[in-house]
């Protein structure tokens, strides 16, 4: 599987897939990583823009990601969620973690 | 009367064959016609029992797992069982958050999803022989679906 992304000066966007599960969220989760140290990255957007389905396993790795960014002073934003991967952010205490953008700001 | 059908499917503990597992139980429930957030429920509570099977069951080793779904009417039942290590303390995996593997990232909320997306959950674990998740659902079915 591939991730779209965008990086530009200290910011990540990940456009997240369709389903994350554990396959998907392992995936990320190297990839996201090898980013992050090679671009220097300072800002870390999740657009769940094209994400329809995400279990505890995308949570996992959400959580691992905002605890990396947060070792050296970086941020996590995730944009665009619906309804249904909102529903797992709030029960899973995501938002205490990670800043939840309702309305992308494309710049 | 209460149309009764049940299916069962046996696959590899590979992390691919959890989307394997949702779209089999998609299917399976169609003809229920069931709400999206419904359908949804399912698909989530699904992929935590198989996810378990195979990360916490199998440690990702070879091994299978075996997924029945009865529909009784309504009600939906779905069994996932795998023939892995077992859980040594079932009411703290239920915990929230609760994890034996936090250096792997997991979350520890795959237990409670399928309680809170689930109307009922029975584990039954045995150390060395392996865990079998029963959950159930009442279905609310739309009009116009039979």
């Amino acid at each position: 599987m591939e991730f779209q992304y965008e990086t530009k000066t200290g910011c990540l966007r990940i456009f997240t897939p369709r389903e994350i599960d554990e396959c998907a969220a392992s995936e990320m989760r190297e990839e996201a990583d090898m980013l992050i140290d090679n671009y220097q990255i300072r800002h870390l957007i999740f657009d769940f823009s094209n994400t329809e389905f995400m279990d505890s396993s995308g949570i996992g790795m959400l959580i691992g990601r905002s605890r990396k960014m947060g070792y050296t002073g970086g941020s996590v934003v995730a944009e665009n969620l619906n309804g249904r991967v909102q529903k797992i952010f709030t029960l899973a205490g995501l938002p205490k973690l990670i800043t939840v953008v309702k309305e992308a700001n494309h710049d | 009367m209460i149309r009764e059908q049940e299916m069962t499917i046996r696959f590899a503990a590979y992390p691919e064959n959890e989307q394997f597992a949702r779209i089999v139980i998609t299917a399976f429930l169609m003809d229920l016609n069931p709400l999206v957030d419904e359908m949804a429920d399912i698909k989530t509570a699904v992929s935590e029992a198989v996810t378990n099977a195979i990360i916490h069951g199998y440690e990702n080793c070879m091994g299978e797992v075996t997924m029945t779904c009865k529909k009784q009417g309504d009600l939906i039942t779905i069994t996932v069982l795998d023939e892995g290590c077992g859980i040594a303390d079932i009411a703290r995996a239920r915990e929230p958050f609760f994890t034996t593997k936090p250096e792997a990232e997991r979350s520890g909320m795959g237990f409670s999803f399928m309680e809170m997306f689930m109307d009922e959950i029975h584990i039954t674990s045995e150390r060395g022989q392996g865990t079998c998740v029963e959950m159930k659902k009442q279905l609310h079915l739309q009009e116009g679906s039979s």
